[in-house]
C-alpha cells in the first residue's frame, strides 16, 4: 500500500445470525483505494454490495458481525474507532448516498434544513453561512432556484430532485470518500444518466475518491478506475476498469459482461445473455467457489479451497488457471 | 399552514353545528318532553299547560334556533330535577372533571411515551418487557377493581393519601393513576410501533450516515414523526376523559361532569343531560382540531389535506 491510500480494507467477514444459523454475507473481501479514485462494485442484488459499504460506514444494523485484519481510513483503525470517532467521520469525511431517494430524506423537515444540519454537526458555522453553503450546493447539483428550494419539504420534490438533494447532502462538508450505493437504480432512465454523469463531474472537480455501486456496466466501463466484482458475498474478480473489461477472467465476470448488449456485437433482437441457475444458500457452512452450481465450467475441485490467480493489480478466484478462458473459446 | 387551520377550522364549526341540532333533537326523540316534565301522575290538562309554557307546542326550527341562540349565550335552560340553570350546574362538575382529565392524560403521556420509545431502542430487552407487561395489566384490570386496590393500599393500609372527595390536590392523586393508567396501554404500543418503524426508516439511516448522534436520531428524526399518530389518539382520549370517566368519579366520589351525566340520565332530566352532550361533543372537536393543527405541524405532507 502507498501513501496516498485512502481507504483498505483486509479480509472483511460479515456474519449475520438468524433463525436457521449464520448467514455468512460476506466472506474475506479486500479492496483499497487510492485519494480521488473510483471503485466500482458489481454484482447481483443480494451478493453484499450494500452490507459491504455500511461496514465501512459503521451504520451495519445490530447483530450483525463484522470482522476483518485491516480497516483502515486514512489514518483511522476503523475497526476500534470509537463511536464519536466514527460519527465525527461520517457525513464529514466519508458520505454516503443511497438506493431511494423518496424515502431517504426526513419528510419532517425543509430541504435546508436537513443541509444545514449536517454541515453544522461538523463545522462551526453560522447559519447564514451555512445556508449560503447549501445553496452553492445545490446549485452545483443542478437544481434551479436553489434559494428558494431550501424551504421546501422532500415531497415537493420528485424523485430525481430528491437524489439530487441526497448528492448536495453527502457533498455539504467535502468528503473525502463518497459512496453511491446503487444511486440511480431507483430513477427514470432517462434521469439515470443525469445523475450518474453529475456523480461522476463531481467527484473529479472535488477530487474526491468514491466507491460507485452499480448494475450498469456500461457505466463502470466508463467512469471506474478500479472494478471489484461481487458474487454470494465474495470478490471473484478485481482489477483495473480497464483490465477486466479486456480480459474478464472469472466466468462469473463474462457472464455478466454478456448481460449487457453492445452495439455491433449483439445481434439485434437477439436475447439478452442472462446467467441461469440459482444463488446458493449462505447459511451455515459455505465453501470452495459459490459460483460452480451455476458455472458451465465447474468441475469437482471447485468445492475445494479456491486459489487467487493472476497479479497483484489484477486477480480473480477460480481453480482453472486461466479462469476456463480456452474451454470457452473452445465451445465457441 | 394558515389555509389548511382555517379550512379545518372551518370544518369543525359544521360538525359542531350538525351535532347541536342532534342534541337538541335528543330531547324530542327520547318521548313527549312535556309528559316527562310533568311527572308519571300528570293528568292530560297538566302536560298540555306544561306544553305551552315551555313552548314545546311552537315548530321545531324556531325551538331549535330560540335553544340555540340561548345556548351560544351560555343558557341551557333550567335542569328538571335540581331547577337550577343547567349552565351553572354544569360549570361546577365540569371543574373537576377537567382538572381529572388533564392529570389524567398528562400521567398517561408522560408514562406512555417515554416508555414506549425505550421499548422500541432496544426491542425485548427487559424495559421492553417491562412495558408489555404494564401494559396487558392495565388493559386486563377494570379500573373500578384498581381503583379499590389503590384505595386499600394507599388510603386505608398506608394512610398516605385521602380515599375519596375532591377537596385538596391530594385528592387527584389516585383517580389520576387510575385514569391515566386506563389511557397509558395503547399510547405505550402506538409510540412503540411508531418508533420501531421510523427507526428501520431510509431518513433515519441517513441521519445517521450524516453523523448526527444517537440522541439527535432518536428525538429529533425518529420521534417527530413515530409520535404522529400518538396525537390522535392522546385527543380522542382526552375528549374521552373530559366527558368525565363515571367508573372513576364513581369510585372516588368525584362528583364530576361524568358522574352528573350518569345521575341525570337516571332522572330523566333531559336539559341536563342534553347540554352535557353538547359540552362532550364540543371537546372532542375542539381535540380532533388541536390534534389537526399539531400533525399538521409535525408533518407537512398533511398541511395539503
Ligand atoms: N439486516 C439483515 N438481516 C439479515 N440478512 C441481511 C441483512 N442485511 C442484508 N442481509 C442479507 O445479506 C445479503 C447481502 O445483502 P446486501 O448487502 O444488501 O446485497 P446487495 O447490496 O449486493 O444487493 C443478502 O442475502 C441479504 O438478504
Ligand atoms: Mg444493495
Amino acid at each position: 500500500m502507498t501513501d496516498d491510500t485512502l481507504l483498505e480494507v483486509r479480509n472483511l467477514t460479515l456474519d449475520i445470525p438468524t433463525g436457521a444459523g449464520t448467514l455468512h454475507a460476506v466472506r474475506g473481501i479486500d479492496f483499497e483505494l487510492r485519494r480521488g479514485e473510483t471503485l466500482s462494485i458489481v454484482g447481483e442484488s443480494g451478493s453484499g454490495k450494500s452490507l459491504t459499504s455500511l461496514a465501512v460506514m459503521g451504520l451495519l444494523g445490530k447483530g450483525i458481525r463484522r470482522d476483518a485484519d485491516v480497516m483502515r481510513f486514512e489514518d483511522t483503525d476503523l475497526l476500534t474507532a470509537s463511536r464519536r470517532r466514527m460519527r465525527a467521520l461520517r457525513g464529514d469525511r466519508i458520505a454516503m448516498i443511497f438506493q431511494e431517494p423518496m424515502t431517504s430524506l426526513n419528510p419532517a423537515y425543509t430541504i435546508g434544513d436537513q443541509l444545514i444540519e449536517t454541515l453544522k454537526l461538523h463545522r462551526r458555522v453560522s447559519t447564514s453561512a451555512a445556508r449560503a453553503r447549501a445553496v452553492e450546493l445545490l446549485e452545483k447539483v443542478g437544481i434551479t432556484a436553489a434559494a428558494s428550494r431550501l424551504g421546501q419539504y422532500p415531497h415537493q420534490l420528485s424523485g430525481g430532485l430528491r437524489q439530487r438533494v441526497m448528492i448536495a447532502l453527502a457533498l455539504m462538508c467535502e468528503p473525502d470518500l463518497l459512496i453511491a450505493d446503487e444511486p440511480t437504480t431507483a430513477l427514470d432512465v432517462t434521469i439515470q444518466a443525469q445523475i450518474l454523469r453529475l456523480l461522476v463531474d463531481l467527484t473529479r472537480e472535488m477530487d474526491m475518491a468514491m466507491i460507485l455501486i452499480t448494475h450498469d456496466l456500461g457505466v463502470v466501463a466508463r467512469v471506474a478506475d478500479k472494478v471489484a466484482v461481487m458474487y454470494a458475498g465474495e470478490l471473484v474478480e478485481t482489477g483495473p476498469a480497464a483490465a477486466v473489461f479486456e480480459r474478464p477472467s472469472h466466468p462469473y465476470t463474462r457472464g455478466l459482461l454478456r448481460c449487457i448488449p453492445q452495439p455491433g456485437k449483439t445481434d439485434r433482437g437477439s436475447q439478452l445473455g442472462t446467467i441461469p441457475g440459482i444463488v446458493p444458500s449462505l447459511v451455515g457452512e459455505v465453501t470452495g467457489c459459490a459460483f460452480r452450481t451455476r458455472c458451465p465450467h465447474a468441475v469437482p475441485e471447485c468445492r475445494a479451497a479456491i486459489p487467487v490467480r493472476g497479479d497483484a493489480a489484477h486477480d480473480f478466484r477460480c481453480v482453472h488457471a486461466d479462469g476456463a478462458i480456452s474451454a470457452e473459446k473452445e465451445t465457441a | 399552514m394558515l389555509p389548511f387551520i382555517l379550512k379545518r377550522l372551518g370544518l369543525a364549526l359544521l360538525v359542531a353545528f350538525t351535532v347541536s341540532f342532534i342534541s337538541f333533537l335528543l330531547l324530542f326523540l327520547s318521548g313527549d318532553p312535556a309528559a316527562a316534565l310533568a311527572g308519571e301522575t300528570a293528568s292530560g290538562e297538566d302536560i298540555e299547560a306544561i306544553r305551552r309554557v315551555y313552548g314545546f307546542d311552537r315548530p321545531m326550527l324556531v325551538q331549535y334556533g330560540e335553544w340555540l341562540v340561548s345556548a351560544l349565550q351560555g343558557d341551557f335552560g333550567e335542569s328538571y330535577y335540581f331547577k337550577l340553570p343547567v349552565a351553572g350546574l354544569i360549570a361546577e362538575r365540569l371543574q373537576v372533571t377537567m382538572i381529572l382529565g388533564v392529570c389524567g392524560i398528562s400521567f398517561a403521556l408522560l408514562t406512555a411515551v417515554p416508555l414506549g420509545v425505550a421499548a422500541a431502542i432496544r426491542p425485548n430487552s427487559i424495559v421492553d418487557r417491562v412495558a408489555l407487561f404494564m401494559s396487558v395489566a392495565g388493559q386486563a384490570m377494570p379500573s373500578f377493581w384498581f381503583g379499590l386496590i389503590l384505595i386499600v393500599v394507599f388510603a386505608i393500609q398506608l394512610g398516605m393519601l385521602p380515599p375519596s372527595g375532591a377537596e385538596t390536590w391530594r385528592h387527584f392523586i389516585l383517580p389520576t393513576v387510575v385514569l391515566g393508567y386506563y389511557a397509558m396501554p395503547a399510547i405505550m404500543r402506538l409510540t412503540r410501533a411508531g418508533m420501531l418503524d421510523t427507526l428501520n426508516s431510509d431518513y433515519i439511516r441517513t441521519a445517521r450516515a450524516k453523523g448526527a448522534g444517537e440522541g439527535r436520531v432518536l428525538f429529533k428524526h425518529a420521534l417527530r414523526n413515530a409520535i404522529i399518530p400518538v396525537v390522535s389518539l392522546a385527543a380522542v382520549q382526552m375528549g374521552f376523559m373530559l366527558g368525565g370517566s363515571i367508573v372513576v368519579e364513581s369510585v372516588f366520589a368525584l362528583h364530576g361532569a361524568g358522574y352528573l351525566a350518569w345521575e341525570s340520565i337516571a332522572r330523566n332530566d333531559l336539559p341536563t343531560v342534553q347540554a352535557l352532550i353538547l359540552v362532550f361533543s364540543m371537546f372532542y372537536i375542539v381535540f380532533t382540531f388541536l390534534a389537526d393543527v399539531l400533525n399538521a405541524w409535525l408533518d407537512p405532507r398533511m398541511r395539503s389535506a
